[in-house]
């Protein structure tokens, strides 16, 4: 299957390409560089720029790592992995579903391997675990998933840069468009661990603001299994709509279940944009349809970067691409912008936290730029709504809910 | 309503529970031999029901192939190895190696089926809720209660009423006594054992519209499995049958009053029974 990349086949990759890019024979993909990109000019000559990628190819979150890692790929093929005249070389960690492993793989990619720049991380407790590794370390790290809140506030360190979003970003802005354009009475159901809470907290804080009811907030355990309860408890309250978050199989679940009770089209669902991205819909497909979201780009945005890096992944990959390729494919373009920003020269960490801060460029998600306080992403939210685009269960943008700055 | 539902919800959840800890349970009994591969052995079941339906595009003949399919590799599995680890006092090496087994068959269906998460919906005619006056609940929940009844009913049969189960039944009491008597008990045990694997793998076809795929679903199931195992005392299939049962319900219910503490309630109940009663609700009281 070509759509399952190992480690060793990434480096076989990464190597494979940077020789064929220097031998010039079969370049034709990898040479149609995003416009926007200052070209790499020279030959690459010196040692290779070493980035630690740090993602899960194991245990529950292996199809967001799958994603992140062909996300990385598509961008730095398009510089034949080449940036500031040096060659780039990935190495590559599980990072597995445990924060302690997560850390330990860190630990060895910052002291073992001696990285220059760190990228990935998918889960929050990982990234909280290794904060101060990355801080003290002050290794330049691009985090290309993991979410939570605190990373921007009371955690934060100028090393750490977030290409992602927090979950306040996210799902503030959903709350106050529910308000407005939906229903003012909700039920609430979220997956109770750290992401959830902080996402549910999030939209009832703009919902409520906006005059909005909550009649009931049902959590759930996280990797739940029967939905049959808290769909029950979401008829009770008798909501006019439900918000909700859960990811991955949780998310899968209660589509399915929702739609077995024959709630789908009679409650509408307004949910955090995880809850129904390309993962979740490739399994519930018509199941999902109609549920409102909002997140930080939709795969059918209608911008001239996003069709090309849509139109391109579907060529390479042979499928969509999900919210998680996107984050990774910004963040490998990050590393390549600060690296040439700094002509390839690595020693001093402040000067690359210098360039990672003026990185501005055209994402696909749109005008992509690093808060300078808190060096997470500012970006535009989008309403989405999943609907059949000509046999495709997508998402579609409703409305752009403006942009969005997390308020640190 | 929510209390009627709760309790549908509970049976159907013990339901797929017993499936699951009825094998193990039995294996068990049987053979005093610990298979730690068990939840492997679901997902499969899970993973060739997903891939009948897809390719074939019939949900029932997943019900009959994933058993097959499931029985079949157990056979293999105890014919190759797990024959030479059978006997008293060899749990060490049963359990490190079924759990070997069951790190290969994680990273075997990651590399057949990918990492995605994998789901199907309901087969019809059970893909929509009946309803009755403002109460409505849907119908694949009832299609598992009956399953699992079935199930039960005719485990009950095949062991109370039939050569082959008396065997089995001897085996379970007595190995040695039994061996003495004339009971071929290592063909009895394979039998047994890829009874136990078969009704793993029917679950996992069961479950498939109410569970999704994904990795690392395996080790959950195994832990539910255990947990049941325990709960209802080992090698009986009445105590599976009844521990599966308290502990769907305990998560049903346990869900609607207190759900944040729903995992905790489901071992809380375990410790309890172990507590109160240590060789489960209808285990033998070791002499």
């Amino acid at each position: 299957m070509s759509r399952r990349l190992s480690r060793r086949d990434l480096l076989k990759l990464g190597a494979g390409l940077a020789v064929a890019g220097v031998l010039g024979c079969e370049g034709e993909e990898a040479a149609t560089p995003t416009p926007g990109t200052p070209s790499a000019g020279q030959a690459p000559s010196g040692p290779p720029v070493k980035v630690g990628v740090l993602v899960p190819t194991s245990g529950v979150y292996t199809a967001l790592g799958r994603d992140m890692l062909n996300g990385y790929n598509l961008y730095f093929q398009q510089v034949n992995f080449t940036a500031g005249g040096r060659r780039i070389e990935l190495i590559t960690e599980d990072e597995t579903g445990d924060a302690n492993t997560a850390l330990t793989r860190a630990r060895k990619l910052i002291e073992a391997d001696r990285v220059e720049v760190f990228t990935g991380v998918v889960s929050t407790a990982a990234v909280y675990a290794m904060r101060d590794l990355l801080h003290q370390s002050r290794t330049l790290s691009i985090i290309t998933n993991a979410g939570g809140n605190d990373l921007t506030r009371g955690r934060k360190s100028p090393y750490i840069f977030r290409t992602s979003f927090t979950s306040w970003q996210v799902s503030f802005p959903l709350g106050k468009w529910v308000a407005d354009n939906l229903t003012k009475r909700v039920a609430i159901m979220y997956a109770d661990y750290g992401f959830g809470q902080e996402s549910q907290a999030a939209f009832r804080e703009s919902f409520t603001a906006a005059g909005g009811q909550v009649l009931d907030a049902i959590p759930f355990p996280l990797g739940n299994s029967d939905f049959s309860s808290v769909i029950d408890r979401i008829r009770a309250a008798r909501p006019d709509a439900v918000y909700g978050f859960a990811s991955g199989s949780d998310a899968v679940l209660f589509l399915r279940q929702f739609a077995q009770a024959g709630l789908r089209g009679r409650i509408p669902l307004a949910v955090t944009g995880f809850m129904v991205e390309q993962d979740v819909l490739q399994s519930v497909g018509r199941d999902a349809l109609d549920a409102y979201s909002s997140l930080h780009w939709a795969v059918t945005l209608d911008n001239p970067t996003n069709r090309r890096f849509v139109e391109e992944y579907r060529r390479r990959y042979n499928e969509f691409p999900s919210v998680f390729t996107m984050q990774a494919y910004d963040g490998a373009r990050v590393i390549v912008e600060v690296l040439n920003a700094v002509n390839g020269d690595t020693s001093d960490p402040d000067r690359l936290v210098r360039a990672a801060e003026a990185v501005r460029f055209d994402s696909p998600r749109g005008l992509f730029e690093f808060d300078p306080v808190t060096h997470n992403v500012i970006q535009n939210v989008y309403l989405r709504q999943v609907r059949d685009q000509g046999g495709q269960v997508v998402n579609v943008v409703v409305t752009d809910l403006g942009r969005v700055r997390d308020p640190g | 309503m929510q209390y009627v539902s709760a309790l549908f919800n509970g049976l159907s959840y013990g339901m797929l529970l017993f499936l699951l800890g009825a094998g193990l349970s039995l294996v068990f009994g049987v053979g005093r031999f610990i298979n730690l591969a068990h939840g492997g052995l679901f997902i499969i079941g899970g993973y060739v029901g997903f891939t009948v339906l897809n390719e074939l595009g019939n949900f029932w003949l997943g019900i009959l192939i994933g058993p097959m399919v499931g029985g079949a590799l157990g056979l293999a599995a105890d014919l190759l190895v797990l024959r030479r680890l059978h006997g008293h006092g060899r749990e060490l090496d049963q359990v490190l190696v079924t759990f070997g087994l069951a790190l290969i068959i994680a990273d075997a269906t990651r590399a057949g089926w990918g990492g995605d998460i994998r789901s199907v919906g309901a087969p019809a005619p059970f893909d929509r809720p009946i309803e009755i006056g403002d109460f409505s609940y849907p119908t694949y929940p009832l299609v598992i209660i009956g399953v699992g009844l079935l199930v039960f009913g005719l485990l009950w049969l095949l062991l109370q009423r039939t050569r082959v189960g008396a065997m089995i039944r001897a085996a379970a009491g007595d190995p040695q006594m039994a061996q003495v008597l004339g009971v071929p008990t290592a063909p009895v045990l394979r039998l047994t054992f890829a009874l136990g694997v078969a009704l793993a793998a029917l679950g996992g076809v069961v479950a498939l519209p109410r569970q999704a795929l994904a990795p690392g679903r395996d080790f959950e199931m195994l832990l539910l499995a255990l947990v049941v195992v325990v709960i209802g005392g080992l090698g009986r299939i009445e105590g599976a049958f009844w521990a599966a049962l308290l502990v769907g319900l305990t998560d049903s219910y346990g869900k609607l009053f207190f759900p944040e503490f729903t995992v905790a309630m489901i071992f809380g109940l375990l410790a309890l029974v172990l507590i109160w009663r240590p060789e489960g609700l209808l285990g033998r009281r070791a002499v």
